[in-house]
């Protein structure tokens, strides 16, 4: 070390020491500037197309990204983002969209764009997954797994530029939970400009490493089990007021009527600090060290409830937790088998025991977080008696067994599935049934599910946007048998029939109208007991201003404040 | 003195040699194929799987792929992280200033209390004082490190909220590494809020350095007391006192550096256990250090990694020993007589 270096150190410490007395008040307007999220994992890729966990979406989708449409968080309902406004045609086949003007993609370290937002890069970002002729289609792997598994890609005939900011997609059959799907996190829109550079310097995997898009906040720079670090979208296109020489004036000038707007104000850096513990989430959110943190777990909650400066949110969450019937091995192919059975357990006292009341009582597929869902539905009700007579009269004898498979992992809409299972098999030992519990690893489990070995099963789903039609058609059509997502291995015409009519329509209510004749038939037929939604959680700091938790996906930090 | 000089660097050059050897042969020892420990990729095919062979001259003779990876090593080629891709020798260079840093400022804390605290107990030995010093000493020492790393997280992370709990400084400050050293980097970095950013730094250093100094400090305290003691009962003290000299004059003149001489060779022994400490207290406060690096390496199964890592830190303790040692020696030639044979 030389000399200079050793005498500059001493006088930065000197300097450090006598500042840092009188600092109090720069402090806390320094720490107002960034916020700092606790997130669970890594991401696995910056495109949210690529990828169906949640981690990945959380870090990418509402950070870096804009979709042409969005879901309103409160009611569930399509708003326009990207998309100002769309068009669809009278036979439910064309959609058009007009674009929005004047939509910044980032300016980064790796790339300057020379153009705003336009209905290439929408077409670039489509044909990416759409097309298997595509030149990204294959980069970084070349699946999709959210359009694969809804089999969107095939349905879309094609997708056309009308002119600079009006693109035109045609479907090939009808579907009304189109819209629904563009405007989950995984169909982002990427910067087709920034593609082509990336081909030019040959390097096109980049594009998904190195993200560009037109989203609250842009990517800075990622270290694996560490830390993801993003700075401020200067020309956001929801904080135009945000212009180039306004930028350093601090965020308390912008106008209150852009508050009234809506339109969020941003902090200056997102932090992603990566910490898979979750006890170690939350001890970093007591001490402030973390603003906010992901999944806080179950027997955590009271922690933070206690807390004064922790705020617990919680929201139903896009799930359900059901006990399924195998309907196709008898007994259970009778409805009134399924009904006795539906009607010897006490849905309430699970919800106690396994849920800890994080869960509301299913009464149908369809949480309350839905647009479809339905309050007024029928409900089976806890009466012994009522199931003891229906199973004699279905030729049950007493002594009747049978077996409950248990899922051995935990999900937020069944934390404890064994546990579960136990209760359900103490209420149907009271009417005369004896249930084994059966549990195998999750992949054996789910083959043995798949091959149908199961009498009935407690298990669960999660969906990935507000639409019913994503709850109803993989739990219970005959076609998400084989690809074995429909547990009860229940088909019925008439429930697919239903089905197929409600996504051939676009009004809403006329949907709606239609699954609650769905409803009905469910509750008459019960292929499976609705159990539980469980609620979804957030824990964060009360400093933070404007969190809320996004239904459909994931975190979103776009108009998040930070006020020490 | 040059003769002492050569066989020191003999010896230092012979453990790596053996080192690198275990290290070397550790990809045999693993479990499982050889080639996927090394590479991470499980070849598809006979063909893929001899094009890596050859590309990791597995192919070779053992001596040869011996001298290969000898080579690898030397020229700073350490190979891949199967789980993160970067470079091992990049990764190394981030972790281990880190860890050298927790150690050094523990050690440091360790000589600054631990020293002074003992010649005061040694002086004033079987009094009251020191007596509680020595208590006080004994039971920090006989805590466990891991345990007592968490006493100070739950008292002062969690329930006082005085000091932060993890990490080395706060994510908002934008830190460019430069020496590796964080209150260096901090200082050097040309970010604003340089002085908040500090005491940042210095507030997260605090408990991971108090968790770890505090058994050495202890173990300071009771050597530099038994050496004082030694000392104080040597017949030239008597003859001090006889000619008159007053307890000061006598301490300078006679305990001071005397009592220092046994304590040297014993401090050596204590930065083994000062650096494996710290490889533990890291994991608990989340110190991006070697120790957390290791860890995660084991739980990944990325054996590269464990390789690398266990050279780079048996190489950082053997070459501080070898110089602790080497030091008392320059200092302490008396030592020469009777030691020459052990070597």
């Amino acid at each position: 070390m030389s000399h200079g270096l050793v005498k500059r150190l001493s006088l930065c410490l000197c300097t450090a020491l006598l500042v840092s007395s009188c600092a109090k008040q720069n402090k806390q307007a320094f720490y107002n500037t960034g916020i700092i999220y606790c997130s669970e994992s890594n991401p696995v890729t910056f495109n949210p197309q690529l990828d169906t966990s949640s981690t990945t979406s959380d870090a990418s989708s509402h950070q870096l990204y804009d979709r042409l449409l969005d879901f309103d968080p409160g009611s569930g309902r399509i708003v326009p983002s990207l998309a100002s406004s769309w068009l669809v045609s009278d036979d439910g086949l064309t959609y058009t969209f007009q674009l929005r003007k004047d939509v910044w993609f980032h300016t980064t370290r790796y790339f300057e764009p020379s153009r705003n937002f336009n209905a290439d890069d929408v077409i670039f970002s489509i044909d990416r997954w759409r097309l298997r002729s595509h030149p990204y289609h294959y980069v970084s792997g070349g699946r999709y797994p959210y359009f694969e598994s809804i089999g969107l890609a095939q349905n879309i005939a094609s997708v056309e530029r009308i002119n600079g900011y009006r693109v035109e997609i045609t479907l090939k059959r009808r579907d009304s939970s189109f819209l629904a799907n563009l405007a989950t996190d995984f169909a982002v829109v990427l910067s087709e400009e920034y593609a082509n550079q990336l081909v030019q310097a040959g390097t096109p995997s980049k594009i998904d490493e190195f993200p560009i898009g037109t989203g609250p906040f842009k990517f800075d720079s990622y270290r694996k089990d560490h830390f993801i670090k993003y700075l401020r979208h200067n020309h956001y296109w929801r904080t135009q007021i945000l212009k180039d020489d306004e930028v350093d004036s601090s965020a308390a000038q912008v106008s209150t009527k852009q508050r009234q707007e809506h339109a969020p104000l941003l902090v200056e850096q997102l932090i992603f600090d990566i910490t898979p513990r979750s006890s170690l989430r939350l001890a970093k959110l007591m001490t402030g060290e973390c603003d906010a943190t992901a999944f806080p777990a179950q027997t955590e909650l009271e922690v933070i409830r206690t807390k004064d400066d922790l705020i617990l949110a919680e929201k139903p969450g896009l799930n359900i937790g059901f006990w399924a019937f195998n309907t196709q091995r008898p007994p259970f192919d009778n409805p009134d088998v399924r009904r006795a059975l539906a009607a010897a357990i006490d849905k309430n006292t699970l919800l106690e025991a396994v849920y800890f009341d994080s869960a509301t009582r299913a009464k149908t597929l369809l949480p309350a977080a839905s647009w479809a869902f339905q309050n007024d539905a029928d409900d089976t009700a806890y009466n012994p008696v009522l199931a003891r007579k229906l199973l004699a009269n279905a030729g049950v004898a007493p002594g009747f067994s049978m077996t409950i498979w248990a899922m051995p992992v935990e999900r937020a809409y069944n934390p404890n599935a064994t546990k579960m299972a136990e209760l359900i098999q103490r209420y149907l030992r009271d009417v005369g049934v004896e249930a084994t519990i059966v549990s195998y690893d999750w992949a054996t489990f789910r083959r043995h599910l798949q091959e149908g070995l199961h009498d009935s099963v407690l298990i669960g789903w999660s969906a990935d946007n507000g639409d019913p039609d994503n709850f109803y058609r993989p739990l219970l059509s005959c076609g998400a048998i084989p690809s074995g997502t429909n547990r009860a291995m229940w088909c019925n015409d008439d429930y697919d029939n239903l089905l197929n009519k409600a996504i051939q329509t676009d009004d809403i209510e006329e949907r709606r109208a239609i699954y609650k004749q769905v409803n009905r038939l469910l509750y008459e037929r019960l292929p499976l007991v609705p159990i539980a939604h469980a609620y979804r959680y957030q824990a964060y700091r009360n400093e933070l201003e404007g969190m809320t938790i996004n239904p459909f996906g994931g975190v979103r930090f776009g108009g998040v404040e930070k006020t020490l | 003195m040059i003769q002492i000089l050569v066989r020191y660097c003999t010896l230092f050059v012979l453990t790596l040699l053996v080192l690198t050897i275990i290290s070397f042969s550790l990809a045999y020892l693993f479990p499982g194929d050889t080639l996927e420990n090394l590479t991470g990729l499980v070849p598809q095919n006979e063909i893929q799987r001899a094009a890596l062979e050859r590309q990791f001259k597995l192919e070779q003779s053992y001596i040869f792929q011996y001298i290969y990876y000898l080579g690898n090593l030397l020229t700073g080629d350490w190979g891949y992280s199967f789980t993160s891709g970067l470079p091992l020798r990049e990764e190394v260079g981030i972790a281990m200033p880190a860890t050298i840093e927790l150690a050094t400022y523990a050690m440091l804390m360790a000589l600054f209390i631990g020293i002074p605290l003992g010649y005061y107990a040694g002086i004033r030995s079987y009094s009251t004082s020191d007596h509680l010093i020595n208590s006080a000493s004994i039971t920090t020492y006989s805590f466990p490190v891991f345990w007592f790393a968490l006493l100070l997280i739950l008292i002062f992370s969690l329930e006082l909220d005085l000091a932060p709990l993890s990490g080395r400084i706060s994510l908002i400050y934008d830190i460019e590494p430069v020496t590796g050293f964080i209150l260096f980097d901090v200082l050097l970095s040309d970010i604003e809020n340089k002085s908040l950013a500090f005491k940042d730094a210095l507030s997260h250093l605090a408990l991971p350095t108090v968790a770890i100094g505090a058994i050495t400090t202890a173990a300071m305290i009771r050597i530099t007391r038994r050496s004082v003691i030694d000392v104080k009962h040597r017949p030239y003290i008597a003859a001090a006192v006889s000619r008159g000299l007053s307890s000061w004059q006598i301490f300078f003149r006679h305990i001071l550096r005397n009592a220092l001489l046994p304590i040297l060779p014993l401090m050596a022994i204590q930065i083994t256990t000062l650096i494996t400490n710290a490889m533990i207290v890291e994991t608990l406060f989340s110190w991006p250090g070697i120790g957390n690096w290791l860890i995660q390496a084991i739980y990944q199964r990325d054996y590269p990694a464990l390789r690398i890592g266990m050279m780079a830190v048996s190489t950082v303790v053997i070459t501080l020993t070898i110089l602790v040692d080497l030091f008392n020696r320059l200092i302490d030639p008396s030592r020469e007589k009777y030691e020459r044979a052990t070597v």
